[in-house]
């Protein structure tokens, strides 16, 4: 048995998207997987081991992709990866190609252009079932017997053939058994010769030929920059004019090369049926995509793919909080006569905790639905029904699901444009999925409208704010993409070329995994840096905490409560900590506590930049306070008004609370803080503004660090633009 | 000659030359929509665009803009 530190022979796994290769990967490494991220790109790195007896070896999943030309983010990788060129990566020993058995031809052309690499290679034949379905058979001995490497026939889904892959593997590693590469016409050979004396003249590398016709081939070929040969584009056009006077063009001569050798490799070696059996995908299309019944059928599904992580999640999402309060309840003792430990690990580390956790039910019920929609073949469909919605402002059909999903929370919503393979369609998407009305923001719409909007202009006005509440951040988000879009991204438009793969069941123990995969991937990256949040922000509304705020408020009330009764009554009552009296000092010692934590002082300090939108200090605090989950503000609010930390939106006194505050010096003194265009701003505010760390890790770890403070900052500005636009209209409309 | 987005759904006939100047005439080629290759116009999205080509087995989506450049003669 080979132990870790020696170096084991390095598989790359290659084949067109939908044929399976990501279960074929799962089915040889099993659980032993490494997963990643490319330096310097946001393709995820997938690797891990598998053994055939004694040999073993380490296996990488390289992105879906048809061709080599490296037109995509993920063909780069592709094509880096094979070549060794991406810094931290070592070049593979072997390639293992899977192909789809009902299309060989269209699959094997990715094959052949890896065969020109020079790497020992394995053909994994996959899908031969579906094959067998539509009365395609393919013999595998003699494409093995005409390419000359391996050919294995498996079904990825029920792990057959596998084995037989793995012993395929070490046999093509060690005797080096390579693909026949394809032969090229005179001129093509003449020009790749030319090209590969004026490079060596212009840079002194000698580029391998297979480096050299992808230069000739492909428009805007990396290579170039990559060895650094600055005047490449010239000496390549030249020699392309070459080729065009032999009537051969660059461009298309060698996708017609290669197809044309595969075809003639492949004649007599794929029966098909006379008569091509009709699929029945065909007939499911039909349907699906079908002007009235595809877009009612694609409503209802989305309809539940929403509902089922915005409603299913709850009970697992209370579980977690109550989870949460009884681990406090049952620890908080230990910590008696340490205040600051206490709340450090009751306040700060196990919300913390919670606060990571409580998105797991969401993330896995929507990666269950992500996992279905893919494994059947639908997502590609509801690419297909959205894109022209979505194609004009930078966005494309793949946008709809992650930003339906970030209706109900964007932690999931950000995660899921892993689906989008146009990196700036992704980053657009990522970008304004923070603005979709999320869950969280429900309790501060709740709370508003009930306490000033419900008892003024009775529930149907309520109830209309409330839906026109959900709609304010779209409204935002589509002008926001455009002109991302149109001014901030200058990357060229990638073409929207999407295969509509068959349909196929899909297998549970695959989805389970994508769940899992996911889930997993969540709590280890973007954990850490939410629980960090969370305990910064512990810490700003924690300290400095003097004794003497405690003091000056205890012995106020003292003075006020002796006033009201005898100071017998008031001794007994203040001795009992449950009483009324001891708990509503305690309320207002945190109340002043909160007023003198740094985040207090720096809500005073910040309060004119929001005095535009009409906000008080207290609200100040209360936004302040709610940056790492915008849901806090209750809590906050009812720190700050005295009534405890444990209310929520529907709470009577907190409301009642709210409606009471006046102003106590200055312009307004005596009138109330909030008014209804108050209450409005403080709702667009919610509706807009990033408050959510959760959020701002996802997209860090999904982009960079670079874009999530991008994305925080002009959400935050918008945010701000739009309370204040809603505040000064509102006051000329409603007066006050 | 048309052009491949200029066809409606049902439209059948045979590619006659990819304009491979854009980056979705290559990737076209590559994922195996070729000269002389039959195609099939199978679905079209509800607000006419993109559509949906089958062609030797393979069904590709593809929006009318990177369509155009695809020309075509019909059965």
């Amino acid at each position: 048995m080979a132990s870790a530190t020696t170096r084991v022979p390095l598989i790359a796994l290659v084949g067109n998207p939908n044929t399976g290769k990501s279960t074929l990967f799962n089915r040889l490494t099993g659980v032993r997987q490494r997963v990643g991220n490319y330096p310097g790109v946001t393709v995820e790195r997938k690797s891990g081991r598998f053994r055939s007896g004694d040999w073993e070896a380490e296996l990488i999943d390289l992105p879906g992709t048809y061709s080599l030309a490296a037109a995509s983010l993920d063909e780069r990788v592709v094509v880096d990866v094979l070549g060794g060129h991406l810094p931290g990566t070592t070049r593979p020993d072997a390639v293992l190609c899977v192909v789809d058995a009902t299309n060989l031809s269209r699959n094997l052309f990715l094959a052949s252009q890896v065969a020109d690499l020079g790497l020992p290679m394995v053909i994994a034949l996959n899908c031969v079932d579906a094959a067998e379905q539509q009365g395609i058979r393919v013999d595998a001995e003699g494409l093995a017997a005409r390419l000359g490497v391996p050919v294995v026939p498996t079904v990825a889904t029920r792990g057959e053939g596998v084995p037989a892959l793995a012993t395929a593997m070490a046999r093509a590693v060690s005797e080096n058994l390579r693909m026949r590469t394809t032969q090229w016409p005179e001129p093509v050979s003449d020009a790749v010769r030319e090209l590969a004396d004026a490079c060596r003249a212009a840079t002194g590398t000698a580029l391998p030929e297979a480096e050299l016709r992808r230069v000739l081939f492909d428009a805007g070929s990396a290579i170039p920059e990559r060895i650094g040969w600055d005047g490449a584009e010239p000496t390549v056009a030249t020699i392309r004019e070459k080729l065009r006077a032999a009537h051969i063009h660059p461009f298309a001569i060698e996708t017609l090369q290669r197809y044309g050798e595969l075809d003639r490799l492949l004649e007599g070696l794929v029966a098909r049926p006379e008569h091509a059996v009709g699929t029945r995908s065909e007939s499911i299309d039909a349907l699906l995509t079908h002007r009235v019944w595809g877009l009612l059928l694609f409503a209802a599904l989305m309809y539940l793919v929403f509902q089922s992580v915005y409603t299913w999640a709850a009970p697992f999402m209370d579980l977690i909080e109550s989870a949460k309060e009884q681990v406090k309840a049952a620890i908080e003792p230990w910590f008696a006569g340490m205040p600051a430990v206490r709340s450090l690990v009751s306040d700060g580390i196990l919300e913390g905790v919670g606060s990571v956790v409580v998105f797991v039910p969401q993330i896995a019920i929507l990666f269950a639905f992500i996992a279905l929609l893919e494994d059947t073949g639908y997502m590609a469909r509801a690419a297909f029904l959205m894109d022209r919605l979505l194609a004009w402002c930078g966005l494309n059909g793949k946008s709809f699901v992650p930003l339906l999903s970030s209706y109900a929370c964007a932690v999931p919503g950000v995660l899921a444009t892993r689906t989008i393979e146009d990196p700036k369609a992704r980053l657009l998407t990522i970008l304004i999925a923070p603005l979709m009305s999320c869950s969280a923001r429900l309790p501060v719409y709740v709370l508003m409208i009930g306490a000033f909007v419900e008892p003024r202009h009775g529930p149907w006005i309520a109830g209309a704010v409330l839906f026109a509440m959900h709609f304010v951040g779209l409204a935002v988000a589509v002008p926001v993409a455009w002109s991302l879009n149109r001014f901030v991204f200058r990357m060229p438009a990638q073409p929207f070329l999407l295969e509509m793969p068959p349909y196929r069941v899909p297998r549970l123990r695959d989805v389970l995994w994508r769940i899992w995969e996911r889930v997993r991937e969540f709590l280890v990256r973007a954990g850490t840096a939410i629980f960090a949040i969370t305990i910064l922000l512990w810490a700003l509304l924690y300290f400095p905490r003097p004794a003497a705020v405690a003091e000056a408020v205890r012995t106020q009330f003292v003075a006020e409560a002796e006033a009201a009764q005898d100071s017998g009554t008031l001794r007994a009552a203040l001795a009992d900590p449950e009483s009324d009296l001891s708990r509503d000092l305690a309320h207002r010692i945190d109340g002043a506590y909160v007023e003198q934590s740094l985040l207090g002082r720096a809500g005073r300090a910040i309060q004119p930049v929001f005095a535009p939108a009409g906000f008080d200090w207290r609200i100040t605090v209360g936004v302040l306070s709610s940056f790492p989950a915008r849901e806090v503000i209750i809590a906050t609010l009812g720190v700050i008004y005295n009534l405890g930390g444990d209310l929520d939106e529907e709470s009577g006194t907190l409301r009642e609370t709210l409606a009471a505050q006046t102003w106590p010096e200055g312009p307004r003194a005596g009138t109330p803080v909030y008014t209804v265009p108050v209450a409005l701003a403080v709702m667009v505010f919610f509706a807009l503004c990033l408050q959510c760390g959760a959020t701002v890790a996802v997209i860090a770890k999904e982009s960079n660090w670079l874009w999530a403070t991008f994305a925080f900052a002009y959400v935050t500005g918008l945010a701000w633009i739009g309370a204040v636009l809603t505040y000064q209209v509102g006051t000329r409309w409603f007066g006050s | 000659m048309r052009r491949l987005s200029e066809l409606a759904l049902g439209a059948s006939g045979r590619v006659l030359e990819i304009q491979v100047s854009g980056a979705s005439g290559q990737r076209l080629l590559a994922m195996g929509l070729l000269p002389g290759s039959a195609f099939r116009v199978v679905a079209v999205a509800p607000m006419g665009d993109p559509l949906t080509v089958e062609s030797m087995g393979r069904r590709i989506s593809l929006r009318r803009s990177d369509a155009a450049g695809v020309e075509v003669e019909l059965d």
